[in-house]
């Protein structure tokens, strides 16, 4: 398993850093009510597990309501500018490999004036964690249509209703080769820590869609799907290794028929748990994951979890493998060699 | 003085001449940069002063002989110091009747002419747009025409050799490059080293491009063609060991030296883009110093990488074009507020938007002056000639990390892909960076400034006990905490701007050449010096009272500036765009400068340069 494998910045000795070391002395400006508020705990609350001290981690964002959470932090931060994060994050790990490195990201600042950035730093697999804070809606420049808003969605900016079709941010991130996808919810707070975690264990880029719910200019977005009495009918929590089983009695199922996933209860038409798809996070081969982030709510209950994890080299670790080869096939560079290299000529 | 000795008819066998300046020119697939560089090897190796200009058109392969498809390659070789690689080439080698169509104005009257004549058949003359044969016309009169089948004699040399036609034919411009050997007395060892290394894995490739030069060599030799050969003695250059240098090469070096002198690790994050790419390419090739290069998915990405690496520590740098500095410009703002050391290197180029891609310009300078959101200043430095661009890249990150600042390296592509011959400096000669990351926890604040430089301190995640956050948004002074305070934005503001003019007081003092004071000051920057300053000697030998200054900082001004101005009864400036260094010149100096410019993708020649300057006298 990935989690195996040594993440950035760990102290060898436990450093019994607490929650509260991480809150930096910035009041946190976020609308009352903001699903931000969650995510922000939740980070808080999984560092001191990951025992990282607090100067190997950088939390790196753009801009948007998401992006201040930088501030927030009793860490190094570098608040960017729109949708460039991921390239401040490169220059970042490459120049400095063993910092924990964060990307803060929403749905308009990752996918739409970042969304170049977001292909390449998923295929470069940068071993950075991205949390893209998806409320399908621009908070920040208050309330506009998004990438993610659906079709027909009415705003301030689209009164007729928006006539782009939604991005699938985890279908962007698989189709640009992400080796960790995964998805949560704001308040599904044990979830969502427990996916930040493992997304923190991952060595390489680790990709994490957070629904958080804007309760100002999106209220509600995720309601039928998050709300207690709902969760266990309307989501589909993923375990590698195990059927697909969801549903308040437990008793529902997804099959696979031909090349189409289908909700099936066990027990009606002889189907049992051993006719389910059984999740694999760990195939090499994209298309389980791919066919997952294409199972849409009503029709489906909404996939959570971890989508697709698997281990590829580095960026930065395959940048200081070539350098240390030009060492060790030229040697180390010698600037007097450099100057004078090529044709010279002496004038006395 | 140089080459009207070439011009007549002179009947010793071998001539002495102080400088010539030859063009080759033909399709862009015929290798006359090829050709032209190994003629510079061979002259700079023989210890002429050499400068060359190559002129390539923007697309890889335009149609085969068409017009827009022409490639030239111009050198001046020469026993004098020179500046520039010539006004008008007194040889003119023309591979194709494209070449010779767009070539021919540029030939000094009276010139040398060299064509293979297998090219001017109906179909290229079409192309070109030739009514008739210019070579039996008489629209060549004026010149010494030497009309040479070429491809049929590379054939020839090559008879024996197994290679198929397309291939043998490749080889014809080291016939043309062995006539040209011939005519100035050249050896061949240097090019068939440079064969030899090039074709090592090729061997036949290797022999049949010794051949055909070799033959071309002989053929002006035996058929006496030429009735005169000539000779350029070696120059007078300052004693010390040399190479040749293209700008962009001594860019390279000149930042890899920095990162040496400096101690830390060089990060270059860059999208590729003409002219500026060649130096991507050559800090690629140096991983072995731990330089770091990263070839981004788009310009803002190269910005971004490069101001990460700056955060985390590395000497961070990026190169472009004008069209990338316009993508750059936001990131650039970020790296000015957050005060963080990059080097933007700019190698300009025709615009505005795609403009004129492999054609030079200076029109960039007020783009990076001010051609960013809100009050956002930063350092400019300009090389003024190839060998220039090393000692500028070296200033250019002493700057950049004393004063914790973006700053603009304005290169263009004149000097960038121009060479000269560059004498190689001591490791000891070089100036030195002083790189000091704060480490100190007890009254740390991320925007505490020292007093001299105003310089924050470069605190870098990985140091225990400055965890801090930065980020584009007004600084509070001091704590580098968010604020709206509107006094504490004004004193920001101003404490910016003041940083960046205090870098006066670490830059040399301009000098002039000619007298101290007198009738005309031409002032320049960047590539233009050679043209400039030749055009100022030629009029102070004429008995005019001119002198010329090349300003190799442009923000901040070098502090006498305003002292050397006022020395003069009038104040030029020369530069290839439609005044922008003269209106700054003017606004800040209240002075009632002149402009002198030209936008027309070339440099300057140093005869209407003499004749522009004499019209303000």
């Amino acid at each position: 398993m990935t989690e195996s494998l040594k993440i950035s910045g760990v102290s060898d000795t436990p450093l019994g850093l607490q929650r509260t070391d991480f809150i930096s002395d910035q009041e946190v400006r976020w609308c009352p009510g903001c699903g931000d508020y969650s995510i922000l705990f939740q980070v808080q609350s999984v560092l001191p597990k990951l025992n990282i001290p607090r100067e190997n981690l950088v939390f790196v964002s753009g801009i948007g309501c998401s992006s201040r959470f930088p501030y927030y932090m009793n860490t190094y931060g570098f608040h960017t500018i729109h949708g460039r994060a991921p390239s401040f994050a490169t220059g970042i790990k490459a120049a400095n490999p063993d910092l924990s490195v964060w990307l803060v990201t929403g749905d308009g600042d990752g996918l739409s004036i970042g969304g170049n950035h977001f292909i390449h730093v998923m295929r470069r697999n940068l071993d950075v964690n991205v949390l893209m804070f998806n409320n399908r809606i621009y908070g920040l420049t208050k309330g506009q249509y998004s990438p993610t808003s659906e079709f027909g969605k009415k705003t301030k900016s689209s009164p007729m209703g928006s006539i782009e079709r939604p991005i699938n941010p985890l279908c962007m991130a698989i189709a640009s080769e992400a080796t960790f996808v995964a998805r949560s919810i704001d308040v599904d707070t044990k979830h969502l820590a427990a996916t930040i975690e493992r997304a923190a264990r991952h060595k390489g880029v680790s990709f994490v869609e957070i629904y958080q719910n804007c309760n100002i200019f999106n209220d509600g977005a995720y309601k039928p799907i998050s709300e207690k009495e709902v969760r266990a009918e309307n989501m589909l929590y993923l375990e590698h290794g195990q059927p697909m089983i969801f549903g308040k009695d437990r008793n529902k199922g997804i099959r696979l028929n031909g090349m189409k996933p289908e909700v099936v209860t066990i027990g009606e038409n002889g189907i049992t748990a051993d006719d389910l798809l059984v999740h694999d996070e760990l195939a090499t081969d994209p298309t389980l994951a791919y066919l997952l982030t294409q199972m849409e709510f009503p029709t489906f209950p909404v996939p959570m979890g971890v989508f697709r994890n698997v281990v590829k080299p580095t960026f930065e670790q395959l940048l200081a493998d070539q350098i240390e080869s030009a060492q060790s096939a030229k040697g180390k560079g010698n600037l007097e060699k450099l100057l004078n290299a090529g044709d010279t000529w002496v004038v006395e | 003085m140089s080459s009207s000795a070439i011009l007549g008819n002179v009947e010793d066998k071998v001539q002495e001449i102080e400088s010539v300046t030859i063009r080759f020119a033909g399709d862009s697939g015929d290798g006359m940069q090829l050709t032209g560089t190994q003629f510079t090897n061979t002259a700079a190796l023989l210890g002429n002063d050499i400068s060359t200009f190559p002129d390539f058109p923007a697309e890889i392969r335009a149609p085969a002989g068409s017009l827009p498809g022409v490639s030239g390659f111009q050198v001046n070789f020469s026993s004098l110091d020179i500046r520039t690689p010539g006004d008008e080439p007194d040889v003119l080698v023309a591979m194709n009747p494209a070449a010779l169509k767009v070539n021919l104005p540029d030939l000094h009257d009276g010139g040398l002419l060299l064509v293979n004549e297998n090219e001017f058949i109906k179909a290229n003359l079409d192309k070109a747009g030739y009514k008739s044969n210019p070579l039996t016309d008489g629209t060549l009169a004026g010149y010494r025409l030497i009309s040479i089948p070429i491809t049929d004699l590379t054939f020839n040399a090559l008879t024996e050799v197994e290679m198929t036609k397309r291939n043998k034919e490749r080889c014809k411009n080291f016939f043309a490059l062995g006539i040209v050997f011939a005519l100035f007395d050249r050896p061949l060892e240097p090019t068939y080293k440079w064969i030899d290394a090039k074709f090592g894995n090729k061997p036949e490739v290797a022999d049949a491009n010794r051949r055909v030069l070799k033959a071309g060599f002989d053929y002006a030799d035996t058929t006496e063609i030429f009735t005169t050969h000539y000779r350029v003695r070696k120059a007078n250059l300052a004693p010390g060991k040399y190479r040749k240098i293209t700008g962009n090469e001594a860019a390279a070096i000149g930042f890899v030296a920095a990162a040496e002198v400096a101690g830390q690790p060089l990060f270059y994050g860059s999208y590729p883009i003409t002219p500026a790419s060649d130096i991507l390419h050559e800090l690629s090739k140096l991983k072995n110093f731990g330089i770091k290069t990263f070839q981004a998915e788009d310009e803002i990405a190269a910005m971004g990488a490069t101001i990460g690496a700056s955060f985390a520590g590395h000497i961070g740098l990026t190169g472009t074009s004008g069209p990338g500095v316009c993508l750059k410009s936001e990131a650039i703002g970020l790296a000015v507020i957050t005060e963080l050391p990059v080097v933007i290197v700019n190698v300009q180029r025709g615009g505005p938007s795609t403009g004129l891609p492999t054609k030079t310009e200076q029109a960039d300078l007020l783009q990076v002056l001010y051609g960013r959101n809100g009050e956002c200043p930063v350092a400019v430095v300009a090389p003024a000639t190839p060998g220039d661009c090393f000692g500028m890249a070296v200033e250019a990150v002493r700057l950049a990390v004393q004063f914790m600042t973006p700053v603009f390296y304005l290169s263009d592509g004149y000097i960038a892909n121009g060479a000269e011959p560059w004498r190689i400096p001591q490791i000891d000669e070089l100036p030195k960076i002083d790189i000091k990351y704060h480490t100190e926890r007890e009254g740390f604040l991320p925007y505490k400034r020292n007093e001299e430089t105003l310089a924050r301190p470069w605190a870098i995640p990985g140091t225990p006990g400055l965890e801090h956050r930065i980020g584009g948004i007004e600084k509070q002074n001091n704590t580098g905490n968010v604020s709206y305070d509107p006094a504490n934005h004004d004193f920001m503001v101003r404490t910016r701007a003041e940083k960046i003019a205090r870098i006066a007081n670490f830059i040399p003092e301009l000098e002039v050449e000619g007298p101290p004071e007198g009738d005309l000051l031409v002032i320049g920057w960047g590539g233009t010096y050679g043209a400039i300053t030749t055009a100022g000697e030629e009029l102070r030998k004429m008995g005019h009272s001119v002198a010329t200054t090349h300003l190799r900082y442009l923000n901040p001004f070098p502090r006498n500036l305003g002292d050397v101005i006022k020395r003069y009864k009038r104040v030029a400036v020369a530069e290839l765009n439609l005044g922008q260094l003269c209106m700054l010149i003017r606004s800040r100096f209240l002075v009632d400068a002149v402009s002198v410019n030209k936008v027309a993708g070339k440099p300057f020649k140093i005869s209407e340069l003499v004749t522009r300057f004499k019209e303000l006298l």
